[in-house]
């Protein structure tokens, strides 16, 4: 079958089959390795991306399914060079360690803050309890968000 | 040249992380990003049966599935000799099998295919007949006399029995016992769990028949380790493998075995002449991969009337799985398990361990144990804790009074470990003025009053890291040193290559900063490159928390080497005599006469410009550092959980954490590292378990089985520092990247059992899940 | 991790998709938030020749209020019933429960219909039904549409009275007044299935006696189960401990759940019976609070 998906803005075109996996898409076909597999039971959030800005389970969705649809992935929160100011939190705040969760937990955070932009610690803690860390313990993580947070209520006019 | 505005960011700094800058944008390679020309995908034909003979192994149907490149059984493997393989404990374990299995999810044939979808389709048309034997999943009846044989390909194993191991005093420690007013005992299981990071194990192994070069990428917190077995299993010289960890998306231990997959890949890749790709899957990952504890542990400590301990002695059974493949220094069957006086100044100790085969998924040593000191760990601050309530005793008192005192140090255990340095005393005391521990005593008297229930845990562990001295240590006979290599570029920057191998922990800017305190040199103007065999120093990597005591004093020790070249330097271009330059931070200056100086930057260019006579060019150094000693980090935990009654679920309200790794380099690094152990020991307490049916199946072997918890029931940490040097090590660090770990499951547990003790409840093992919870309340007719 | 090969359909009207249905019935799955299906398919424990996928078909999300019922469309999200400011208000059990539905990734995708028709006995939107008296709707091109209340829906775990050629087009739910409701569910984690769980709708009569109560079970029976001994109890009733009591001991009673690593049959069946006390009197209040609306 033939898609067509705005991914990161730009429009890609592919023949894929409906089996294929929207995570499997994104790596092997688009060569963007940024979104990770955790698991295969759905359970980890490693693979989440933003589906017109709503965070989904990537390796939970068919490449078929975004045909006219839109795709975020981590390799689209950089504006140019400049850092998405959840990029920049999570590293001021020492808010990853192996890395391997972090694309997925900081896209989640993304379309938390755009629905919330002042979260509480709870509200943090509950946005991203479908995204596994095995490094951090949360704590950091949490940190990064809501420092995310004041960062872009700070840039706003 | 200019001196620089870069701050030096040396230790006790926390400069943000180098390697964050690629991960932030995706950019991480992790094995399963690594993409080759000609590139062919592998996935593994697993056993569904726990103990089984193999009559038939029909691959003709997926051979014949368009797409598949190859299939490999074990009888292809045994014709090249690799269906077995030796592991990291002296055993062998099967690559593919032959005709048996061992253990559900054992490896019996391997699919090389253009694309893992096909891969995947062609696994479902192998066929495989099996005649099924009767699984032993339980240690104890493996060892029965009557009990199945399990390693039947072992010509001298007529018993499921691998090894009995034993240290301390047998004698003193019975007549210590003897003599005791009170002996207190304890039963408890440290069940089976898994590391599971977030990265599933896998390798990219590209054999090129053009160049005759072995590239293998792969997950391996060992690279020069898995090197070297690589050369001696199967046979391809050493200097033409390159073994490449790139980017590892977690490690805790789970990336220290080779496993079979790395082989077959292998294998293939030599046969095919095409490189080949294998990443499992999460449930490859939870039932065939390197797990965690599995100890049968019975505890027994002897204490004087007055609370002093006496003695303590302890018998394990170790249920090893199928093969015995875990990952420890080949002298210690049983790890470091005799830490088990922790940070008590015990007389007498004995312990013994036996290790059982049963038809389970091999291995036995990982997550973040530091060689069984987890297992060791908790059973004796389980122990104290159940001490305390026999005697009727604060457990906070009984553990001053069994401390061992500064004073002591170096302080020589019953068992012979010799600690470098502690003020076990210091650590207590600002956990319980930082948790508000008298209050909370008060607090749980007025709620018990009123049938409520709340509990107060405390674990205070000393542990053992740094693995070590090559005399006493090696992992297959390679001791476990480390090393750094070192060299200033005439711009004044560095390279700085390890023998170790960061999965998370940061090495790139903590072990810069290392080079920085002693050199001068901006942190953020020196690289830091490991994990590839071809460009790095020999090092026996990164596992039981050892890349800072050891690696980082190899750092230190090349550091310090170079600086000295650079004060000979330094005094040539100062006209001055050696002995009269004194340095601080980066700056060679004439003794008297500070304006009289020199940059490391200065001396750097110097080193390929303008030398003293006779003196090599360059400034650089390889340092090999072979551990005097271990180093013994420690610390004291407290929890503070209440309960439901109605439900006997448990919430932890509060936890403190004091931890003493002696010098921190980055203390924000440091402080994430003792979140994610306290985390893991959270959920090692509460929710994490691999168990088995009678039928020997797996239940744990994915995520909705295998429970990782999220951000909703982590607990919040309330973390401190002391800070006790270590004596031996360069620069008085210890090593943190265990500690909590190994001491926090003791915590949460103690917690929530000190909230049952009124109740008469002295142990529920591990996970402490509500059910058990409430069938213990339940039992006592509590509720 | 990798599913078997099947034909995929994205038709664009609900007619489309019956016709489908009607066709290849048998071989067919239906997609909607996919959350339950594409794991089976991952783990290849389900082998469909085709998907329908109705995600391109207009206004099936609906979730709002006509001729006398609460709509919901069959592609109303988890999610869209999490942040319903009209669920808060007028159907708490409802509201209570969306938020605990597995982790808010999959709230994001996954739909209440979608949940109802996959029936898994440790679901939760099928005791919220039975709770409510909901009815599911389900339409096909042969027999039209036709209602079935969600305590006739569940036959067995994973399986239901729907048709293969049967297309569910939502579930509707009864208005009431001085009602109330909770879920309470114990779950080891965010996205574990429950241990247990009670949902509970209390509708208070002008009396403010029990007019009419309704407690769904969740993961202690082969389905989700109504304890009908228990709302048989309350009716007439007048709201308060004994009244509640008796009937949590009722609905523990109703509960035949298993043993297995989440705990004893014992174990969970004294979840239902606190769960159940618990939440009437959580009920309780609230529909004596929330007054004649």
């Amino acid at each position: 079958m033939r898609i067509t998906v705005k991914v990161n803005g730009t429009e890609r075109s592919a023949e894929v089959e409906p089996r294929l996996l929207l995570v499997h898409f994104l790596r092997e076909e688009l060569r963007l390795t940024g979104t990770h597999v955790g698991c295969d039971t759905s359970g980890c959030g490693a693979c989440t991306v933003l589906l017109d800005g709503v965070p989904i389970k990537s390796c939970t969705y068919l490449a078929v399914q975004t045909d006219g649809r839109e795709v975020e992935t981590v390799e689209g929160l950089l504006n140019g060079a400049a850092l998405h100011p959840i990029q920049a939190a999570f590293k001021q705040e020492h808010g990853l360690q192996c890395g391997f969760c972090t694309p997925g937990m900081m896209l989640t955070a993304k379309a938390l803050l755009d629905s919330n932009p002042d979260p509480s610690e709870e509200d943090v803690r509950w946005a991203i309890s479908g995204n596994v860390c095995r490094c951090t313990g949360y704590m950091n993580i949490v940190r990064a968000v809501r420092a995310a947070a004041v960062a872009q209520s700070g840039s706003q006019t | 040249m200019s001196q620089t505005q870069t701050p030096i960011h040396g230790l006790g700094h926390s400069p943000r992380r180098k390697e964050d800058d690629r991960f932030i944008r995706g950019k991480g390679i992790y094995v399963d990003d690594v993409q080759l020309p000609g590139m062919l995908h592998m996935a593994i034909l697993r056993s569904p049966l726990a103990h089984a003979r193999i009559t038939r192994v029909d691959t003709s149907q997926a051979q014949a599935l368009e797409g598949v490149v190859a299939v490999v059984t074990g009888q292809d493997l045994a014709a090249h000799n690799l269906a077995w393989m030796p592991t990291l404990s002296a055993d062998t374990q099967a690559v593919l099998a032959l005709d048996k299995v061992v253990f559900q999810g054992q490896e019996v044939a391997a699919v090389i295919a253009e694309t893992p979808y096909t891969a995947h389709d062609a696994l479902e048309l192998i066929d495989v007949d099996y005649d099924p034997l009767e699984p032993v999943v339980d240690p104890y009846r493996a060892l029965e006399p009557d009990a199945p044989l399990i390693r039947e390909d072992k010509p001298d194993q007529t018993s499921n029995h691998i090894f009995h191991w034993s240290q301390g005093d047998k004698e003193a420690t019975d007549r210590a016992f003897a003599q005791a007013d009170r002996v207190v005992s304890l039963d408890t299981f440290y069940p089976r769990c898994h590391p599971s990071p977030l990265e599933t194990c896998g390798c990219v192994a590209d054999v090129n028949p053009a160049t005759g070069k072995a590239t293998i990428w792969m997950t391996s917190q060992a690279p020069h380790v898995h090197r070297t077995l690589f050369a001696l299993v199967a046979g391809l010289p050493e200097q033409n493998i390159r073994i490449i960890s790139p980017d590892i998306g977690g490690g805790f231990g789970n990336k220290v075995p080779i496993y079979p997959g790395y082989v077959v890949a292998t294998a293939a890749s030599l046969l095919i002449g095409r490189p080949v790709k294998w990443v499992e899957d999460r449930t490859e990952n939870l039932i065939s991969t390197g797990f965690a504890r599995d100890y049968h542990m019975s505890g027994e400590m002897a204490l004087s009337a007055d609370g002093k301990i006496l003695g303590l002695r302890s018998k394990v059974i170790a249920d090893h799985g199928a093969f015995n493949a875990a990952a420890q220094p080949s002298k210690f069957p049983a790890g470091l398990f005799h830490i088990f006086t922790g940070s008590y100044d015990v007389p007498a100790a004995y312990c013994e361990v036996d290790g059982a085969y049963t038809n389970k998924a091999p291995g036995g040593i990982a997550y973040r144990c530091s060689f069984r000191v987890t297992e060791a760990s908790y059973l004796i601050e389980r122990m104290v804790q159940n001490a305390a309530t026999e005697l009727g005793m604060d457990p906070v008192e009984l553990r001053r009074r069994n401390f061992i005192q500064p004073e002591q140090f170096p302080y020589r255990s019953a068992v012979g470990w010799v600690y470098d340095s502690g003020d076990y005393q210091r650590a207590l005391d600002l956990a319980l003025e930082k948790l508000g521990y008298e209050e909370l005593r008060r607090e749980q008297k007025e709620k018990w009053e009123r049938g409520e229930l709340m509990g107060i845990g405390v674990a205070s562990f000393t542990e053992i890291v740094g693995a070590g001295h090559g005399a006493e240590f090696d992992i297959a006979g390679l001791r476990m040193f480390d090393s750094a290599e070192l060299r200033v570029h005439p711009t004044g920057k560095a390279i700085l290559k390890l023998g170790v191998k960061s999965q998370g922990q940061g090495h790139e800017t903590t072990f810069a900063q290392i080079v920085a305190g002693e050199l001068g040199i901006p942190a953020s103007d020196i690289s830091v490159v490991e994990g590839d065999t071809d460009n790095t120093p020999y090092g026996l990597g990164t596992y039981a928390s050892r890349s800072t005591p050891v690696g980082g004093a190899a750092t230190a020790m090349i550091a310090r080497k170079l600086r000295a070249k650079a004060t000979r330097i330094a005094a040539h271009l100062l006209e001055a005599s050696e002995d009269d330059i004194e340095y601080e931070e980066g700056r060679f200056f004439v003794k008297g006469a500070p304006d009289r100086a020199k940059t490391i930057q200065d001396v750097a260019f110097a080193a390929y410009t303008n030398l003293p006579e006779g003196m090599e060019p360059g400034l650089e150094g390889v340092h090999y550092y072979d551990p005097p000693n271990m180093t013994y980090p420690f610390g004291t935990y407290c929890v503070v959980v209440d309960l439901d009654k109605g439900t006997g679920e448990w919430k932890t309200r509060k936890m403190v954490a004091v931890d003493d790794c002696g010098v921190r380099i980055n203390p924000m690094i440091v402080e994430g590292q003792i979140h994610g152990g306290l985390a893991e020991g959270f959920g090692i307490a509460a929710m994490q378990l691999i168990t088995f049916d009678e039928q020997g199946n797996c239940i744990g072997s994915n995520f909705t089985d295998y429970l990782l918890p999220t951000s909703w029931e982590t607990p919040r940490f309330e973390t401190f520092a002391t800070v006790t040097p270590s004596p031996h090590h360069p620069i008085g660090a210890k090593g943190v990247g265990e500690s909590a770990t190994v001491g926090s499951p003791a915590a949460y547990v103690n917690a929530v059992l000190d909230a049952l003790a009124p109740l008469g409840i002295t142990n529920i093992d591990m996970p402490v899940t509500s059910d058990k919870v409430w069938a213990a309340m339940h039992e006592k007719g509590f509720v | 991790m990798y599913p078997p090969p099947f034909d995929y359909l994205a038709p664009r009207s609900v007619e489309e998709a019956l016709e489908v249905l009607t066709e290849r019935g048998d071989d067919a799955k239906v997609l909607a938030g996919g959350q339950s299906l594409i794991p089976l398919l991952k783990l290849r424990f389900a082998a469909p020749e085709v998907l329908v996928d109705i995600n391109r078909v207009p206004g099936l999300d609906a979730l709002s209020e006509e001729n006398g019922w609460l709509r919901i469309g069959p592609l109303v999200r988890h999610r869209d019933a999490e942040r319903s400011a009209l669920l808060r208000e007028r159907y708490p059990t409802m509201a209570a429960a969306a938020p605990q539905i597995s982790d808010p990734l999959v709230r994001n995708l996954g739909t209440v219909c979608g949940s109802l028709a996959h029936a898994d006995p440790s679901g939760d939107w099928g005791a919220v039904m039975i709770a409510m008296g909901a009815e599911l709707l389900a339409r096909s091109r042969g027999a039209g549409e036709r209602a079935i209340p969600a305590r006739e829906l569940f036959t067995g775990p994973f399986t239901t009275t729907l048709e293969p050629e049967e297309l569910v087009t939502g579930v509707r739910v009864p208005i009431r007044e001085r009602t109330g409701g909770s879920y309470l569910k114990l779950e080891r984690k965010v996205g574990d299935f429950a241990t247990a769980a009670v949902a509970v709708r209390l509708t208070l009569g002008q009396d403010g006696r029990i007019a009419e109560a309704g407690i769904g079970l969740t993961a202690v029976g082969p389905t989700n189960l109504a304890a009908t001994a228990a709302e048989d109890a309350l009716r007439g009733a007048e709201p308060g401990d004994e009244a509640f009591r008796e009937a949590a001991e009722l609905a523990a009673q109703a509960a035949s759940p298993g043993s297995d690593l989440r705990g004893t049959a014992d174990y969970k069946r004294n979840v239902v019976r606190v769960f159940t006390e618990r939440g009437l009197r959580d009920a309780a209040v609230m529909a004596t609070n929330q007054g004649g609306a």
